[in-house]
């Protein structure tokens, strides 16, 4: 049979002979099976009935193996010998066709016999060449390629085929064959050498479509990437491709093709960087580009070059150095935009190090050295101009080469900076002071981009002495900001490994300590306190010995003891002081050793509060709390501080919290400031980041006290203990008093914290009396804590039975006291109810919906309907002390979006069933749900909920039209075209709420205005008139913050449809 | 350097800017009332130079201590100082700034602006032209003046 098939072919091979061959293929036609009947209906349907479709079919026929392509190509042999080329290509299209779908099962054999055919077709009649081009192209696919054959495919296209005289898919058919013969036939296409690399550059010259482009650059890109032979034709292949450079290419608008500009830019780039070989012709191009006017065109050589370098060594740059740095050195100081000085600084570190990299011969000369001498030529008198103009951009260049690589470093820095310290020195104004230490500062921050190598002197080893005496005067000036740049520069010293000596550093905590003390510039007391922790982390033990032991003193210096009459900004100042000195303390404890000691300190604090041998306010109390907390967030979990938390910490702030709630509220004299409530909240955060955070184990054991002290009274591991023997702190008090129940909120942040591996002991004993608290409690703090906490459990337990009956009982229980509208709790197991379907929600557990129902039908009670919508806000928003992920609670993503998209529906329904008072708790609730929602979520859900929230903005409810507001704001920025619809009804709502009562409405809805003015023109422009005399009377407002927004929106809106404007 | 029409004052000095206004406890507060002051006044002429891309702060065009607003008697006064005393933008600068306030104060009150003494050559015509109502209106009539002004008074970044 394969004979009949060559021959075949082989006439097929010679046209002239087609009334031969079709004598011979009749003589052959009794030979063929009987189910080649259908093969030649096809084939005579394709071809003369110019059916597209049965091009699918025989494909499928082939591929299920009901015929072989070898039959197809006996059926097909009539029209591939026809006198029509017309015919001859469309036989050629069908077995082009079969073969794209079917490549993959060809034999080696057969593959030899279809390449010899087609290459044989490219010299036929032109008409034919486009279905040819596809045949090759599926050929190329093969995996039984024969050897030798991609070569003489490749020698007859780029000698039969002018590619650019193809159209547009003929020719991404020849970049296509190519790119898959790259792939897999690397070692034959090399062996054309350069021929190769000579027939593409025919192929691709003058392309001009941009999805061509993109393909012949990937095949440039793959030719200079994986080592082809480019012989002579270098410069041919860098002219083909660098004639597109720089990309001007703007797709069309709604370009169906998806390709970007930026695209085309970065392979261009990888083509023209690829090889050091095209340095001698890139490397003018660059510079001439960079001449250009047009931005895109600036910004696209400099990021080349900062590409190409990267590849290129020394002698490649060195004759153009020269004109490189000229080109830098215009676009850094005469800079038009940031972009372009940030990209011109980039290429300029690159350029550097790329010099810093080749290796020296002892012949040629340094290059890099030769460079920078150009680069301090230039930059450095700039540093020493009396009016310090041009010092930034100069700076920047230096420092620029400077990041590059330590040998840069150390030769830029021991030009520059003598001179600089000079400069300091002989400046008297702060403002130019400040300006040189800036530039110390970035200096000294470049150089850290390159780390020394080991065991080397740090670059500015040498200058240490004069830089620390800069900065240390620098810090006695009275000038705030100096102060703050000069703190900043401290810290970028001791950044640097090894300079600064410990004298050095106990000088530096010393000016610290003065300045925590003396100044009460808020921004310079922020500078030092962040400096001062940077500080401690690399030298914590000039800390613990100086600054820990001064803040004490100072913070317990009394100023009430010595005289009661003292003025009241004596007082506040003092205020102040404590609070640099408590922030200080948290901002240094980072290490293990300095925690230790400034712990103790906070601690102390506290126990003096609560005695009162030191007055304390409570506002201070409350700062310490907060530094404990922040330490706890930023200290490294070791067993050593774990122990400090767990052992020493947490008793000490319950054991504290216990003697003032056994205090009572009730006694008389002095009420320590233990028993407040924003205290206890500031406790929480303190025990609850220790507990999620601090070694686990140790944990768990702070969790078991924790519990048997709220459970069974158990007060045995406090310190200071004196307490009584029948606590009882989950219990109703008598007489109603709280300052005992208040205190579950500690227990809160202790158990709901813990890891999810971590167990509580006596779980279903502790949720039972929880849930009594917070059902019975009348003290509010105290049956939400217990409501919390209640729900912290909830949402950690493990799911199952136990799990679902304790939720059903719970749920019977609220539900009963909710249902008798006489019930004097209603608003507790109404928080209970609402918690535990946060804790629920937020698992995706499936009883939360009957709790959520519930909350929906709450929204038309009489007395729970506005709590209710107030609801929805809690379930939607983060909680900070609970149920977050910070206290390892079970969080699914997306828990708001399954939320909105499942009950958004009931909310409608709800609104249109409920009677008109109710109406405003619907879009209370609406809007709590929306506002919580993802700004991109909003914008796709919120058109259905359109007039919705434009009923909610004419709500009398001040909250629902601030929130409905600020649901909007965000959308307004892209409109929906629903929203155009409803323009009319929107303006006029909006301009209502700008005379509203509420300044933040006035604010919100003013800025909803000004975001109307970026509409299409042509739908805003009918309001222009009604808009501006409706601001013109919030530029009269009485609060300055409205004014603004006002002024603002009117100007936006007097551009709009003006000449200049928009 | 790269071409386009000279500018008369190609490299001015710059200014910092003296940063946003802090708010105030008081500002937020519902029930008291804040008097439009200086700062204000100078807040709302965060103008762009017609020549530069920088604002009239940045080049000290115009200066808080030259704004001098009365609340309570509803007037405005406004110095501005011109780069160069030969700057031939001086009225366009002005125009802008008159009709910036014109927008964005309530009509009670009466806006008065004037060149700095003694920093600009024609320092008296351009006042006179500033002061006359019937020109500055007529000006803002002519659109390709109103193109430019209404550039200086764009928001938008180009």
């Amino acid at each position: 049979m394969i004979n009949v098939y060559i021959e075949l072919v082989t006439f097929a091979f010679h046209p002239q002979l087609y009334a031969h061959a079709h004598v011979l293929w009749l003589s052959f036609r009794g030979t063929m099976a009987a189910d080649t009947a259908l093969m030649l209906s096809l084939v005579e349907e394709y071809v003369s009935g110019l059916q597209d479709s049965k091009a699918k079919d025989t494909a499928k026929g082939v591929k299920d193996g009901e015929f072989t392509v070898l039959q197809l190509v006996e059926a097909l042999g009539l029209s591939l010998t026809s006198s029509q080329p017309h015919t001859r290509a469309r036989g050629v299209q069908l077995l082009s066709e079969v073969l794209q779908e079917c490549y993959g099962g060809l034999t080696e054999r057969e593959v030899e016999v279809l390449i010899a055919f087609y290459e044989n077709r490219l010299k036929d009649h032109y008409v034919i060449t486009p279905p040819v081009l596809q045949g090759l192209r599926a050929l190329t696919k093969c995996t039984a390629l024969p050897p030798g054959s991609a070569v003489s495919m490749l020698r007859s296209l780029f000698q039969d085929v002018h590619v650019q005289s193809l159209m547009l898919a003929e020719r991404a058919c020849v970049y296509n064959m190519l790119i898959n013969l790259m792939e897999t036939r690397e070692a034959e296409l090399k062996g054309l050498g350069a021929d190769f690399v000579f027939g593409f550059v025919q192929s691709m010259d003058g392309e001009r479509d941009p999805r061509n482009l993109l393909l012949a650059f990937q095949i440039a890109k793959s030719i200079v990437h994986r080592g082809y032979d480019l012989g002579k034709f270098t410069e041919e292949l860098f002219e083909v491709t660098s004639c597109y450079f720089p990309i001007d290419f703007s797709p069309p608008p709604n370009d169906p093709h998806g390709i970007t500009r930026e695209e085309l830019i970065l392979t261009l780039r990888d083509v023209l960087a690829g090889t050091p070989q095209f340095a001698e012709f890139l490397l003018p191009l660059i510079i001439e580009k960079l001449d250009s006017d047009v931005q895109s065109a600036k910004l696209d050589s400099l990021q080349t070059l900062t590409a190409c370098v990267s590849q290129y060594e020394h002698k490649d740059l060195a004759e153009f150095l020269e004109g490189l740095w000229a080109s830098l050195r215009r676009e850094v100081f005469q800079t038009s935009s940031e972009k372009i000085e940030s990209a011109g600084l980039a290429a300029l570190t690159a350029l550097t190090s790329c010099l810093s990299r080749s290796v020296l011969n002892s012949d040629s000369e340094d290059s890099l050295c030769i460079f920078l001498d150009l680069v301090l030529k230039d930059c450095k008198h700039h540093l020493c101009e009396p009016d310090l103009k041009l010092v930034w951009p100069s700076a920047k260049l230096l420092q620029a080469a400077c990041s590059a690589s330590n040998r840069a470093s150390h030769i830029i820095v021991t030009a520059v900076v003598p001179s600089i310290i000079e400069q300091y020195n002989n400046r008297t104004q702060c403002s130019h002071r400040r300006t040189i230490l800036e530039v110390v500062q970035r200096f000294i921050q470049s150089v850290k981009t390159c780390q020394p190598p080991e065991n080397e002197e740090s670059v500015f080893g040498a200058f240490r002495s004069s830089l620390c005496s800069i900065v240390f005067s620098a810090v006695t000036e009275t000038n705030a900001s100096l102060q703050i740049t000069a703190s900043s520069v401290l810290t970028s010293l001791a950044q640097q490994t090894g300079l600064l000596l410990d004298s050095d550093i106990e000088l530096a905590v010393d000016h610290l300590i003065r300045l925590l003390l003396m100044e009460d510039d808020d921004k310079v007391s922020l500078a030092v306190v962040e400096c001062a922790g940077a500080l401690a982390e690399l030298h914590p033990a000039a800390f613990i010995t100086k600054l820990i032991p001064r803040l004490k003193k100072e913070m317990f210096s009394d100023p009430m003891d010595q005289d009661n009459n003292r003025e009241a900004s004596e007082q506040q100042s003092h205020h102040a002081l404590r609070q640099r000195c408590l922030s200080a303390l948290a901002a240094v404890s980072i290490q293990p050793s300095v925690v230790q000691e400034s712990t103790p300190v906070l601690l102390e604090v506290l126990s003096s509060a609560h005695t009162g041998s030191v007055g304390f306010s409570v506002e201070e109390v409350v700062l310490t709390c907060s530094s404990l907390q922040r330490i706890a967030e930023q200290v490294q979990d070791t067993e050593e501080t774990g122990r400090c938390f767990h052992d020493i910490i947490i008793p000490r702030l319950l054991s504290l919290a216990l003697q003032a709630g056994l205090q009572g509220e009730g006694s008389t004299g002095r009420r320590s400031p233990l028993l407040e409530e924003v205290v206890l909240s500031a406790m929480v955060p303190v025990i609850s980041t220790s507990c999620s955070r601090l070694q686990p184990t140790l944990a768990e054991k702070t969790a078991s006290r924790a519990v048997s002290l709220f459970l069974d009274g158990d007060v045995s591991f406090l310190p200071d203990n004196s307490f009584p023997s029948d606590i009882q702190l989950l219990k109703k008090q008598k007489g109603d008093s709280w300052s005992q129940s208040q205190m579950v909120c500690l227990l809160m942040g202790c158990v709901c914290s813990l890891p999810r591996s971590v167990e509580v002991p006596q779980m279903d004993q502790l949720l039972l009396q929880l849930e009594e608290l917070s059902c019975t409690c009348s003290h509010p703090p105290s049956y939400t804590s217990a409501a919390k906490c209640f729900a912290g459990l909830v949402n950690k337990r493990a799911p199952g039975d136990s799990l679902d009956s304790l939720i059903q009982s719970t749920m019977k229980r609220v539900y009963s006291v909710l249902d008798s509208e006489s019930s004097s709790v209603r608003t507790q197991a109404f928080t209970l109810m609402i918690w535990v379907a946060r804790a629920l929600l937020l698992r995706y557990h499936p009883l939360c919906t009957a709790l959520i129902d519930k909350l929906f039908s709450l929204l038309d009670d009489a007395d729970l309907g506005p709590m209710a919508a107030d609801g929805f806000s809690l379930l939607m928003s983060d909680s900070s002390d609970v149920l977050n992920r910070s206290c390892h609670a079970d969080v699914r993503i997306m828990y708001r979006q399954r939320f909105f998209s499942e009950n958004s529906a009931k909310l409608v329904q709800g609104f249109n069933a409920a009677p008109q008072e109710k109406k405003p708790n619907y879009l209370k609730a609406l809007s709590n749900i929306v506002n919580k929602l993802p700004k991109q979520v909003q914008v796709t859900e919120l058109p259905a909920l359109l007039s919705l929230l434009l009923e909610a903005l004419s709500c009398p409810d001040q909250g629902v039209q601030l929130s409905t507001l600020s649901c909007l704001e965000p959308v307004l920025i892209d409109p929906p075209a629903a929203l155009i619809q409803q323009l009319e009804a929107l303006v006029n709502r909006l301009l209502a709420l700008t005379s509203s009562r509420a300044m933040n409405v006035r604010i919100v809805s003013l800025r909803c205005i000004h975001a109307v003015s970026r509409f299409p023109v042509h739908e805003v422009l009918p309001f222009r008139a009604r808009v501006l005399r409706a601001l013109a009377r919030p530029l009269d407002d009485k609060k300055r913050l409205v004014r603004d927004e006002a002024v603002q929106a009117r100007s936006e809106w007097f551009l709009l449809g003006s000449p200049g404007g928009s | 350097m790269s071409g386009g029409t000279r500018l008369e004052n190609a490299n001015p000095v710059i200014f910092q800017r003296s940063g946003q206004r802090l708010h105030t406890a008081t500002e937020e507060d519902e029930d008291v009332h804040d008097p439009i002051d200086d700062r204000e006044i100078f807040d709302i002429l965060s103008i762009n130079d017609p020549e530069h891309p920088l604002s009239l702060e940045e080049l000290n065009v115009v200066e808080q201590i030259r704004v001098k607003v009365n609340d309570e008697e509803s007037t405005v006064g406004v110095e501005f100082t011109p780069t160069i005393p030969h700057c031939s933008m001086a009225t366009l600068i002005g125009l802008s700034i008159k009709v910036k306030l014109l927008r964005s104060l309530p009509e009670r009150f009466k806006i008065d602006v004037h060149i700095t003494p003694g920093s600009h050559a024609s320092e008296e015509a351009v006042n006179k032209q500033l002061a006359d109502k019937e020109r500055v209106a007529a000006a803002l009539e002519n659109s390709s003046l109103l193109e430019v002004v209404n550039q200086c008074l764009s928001t938008r970044t180009i």
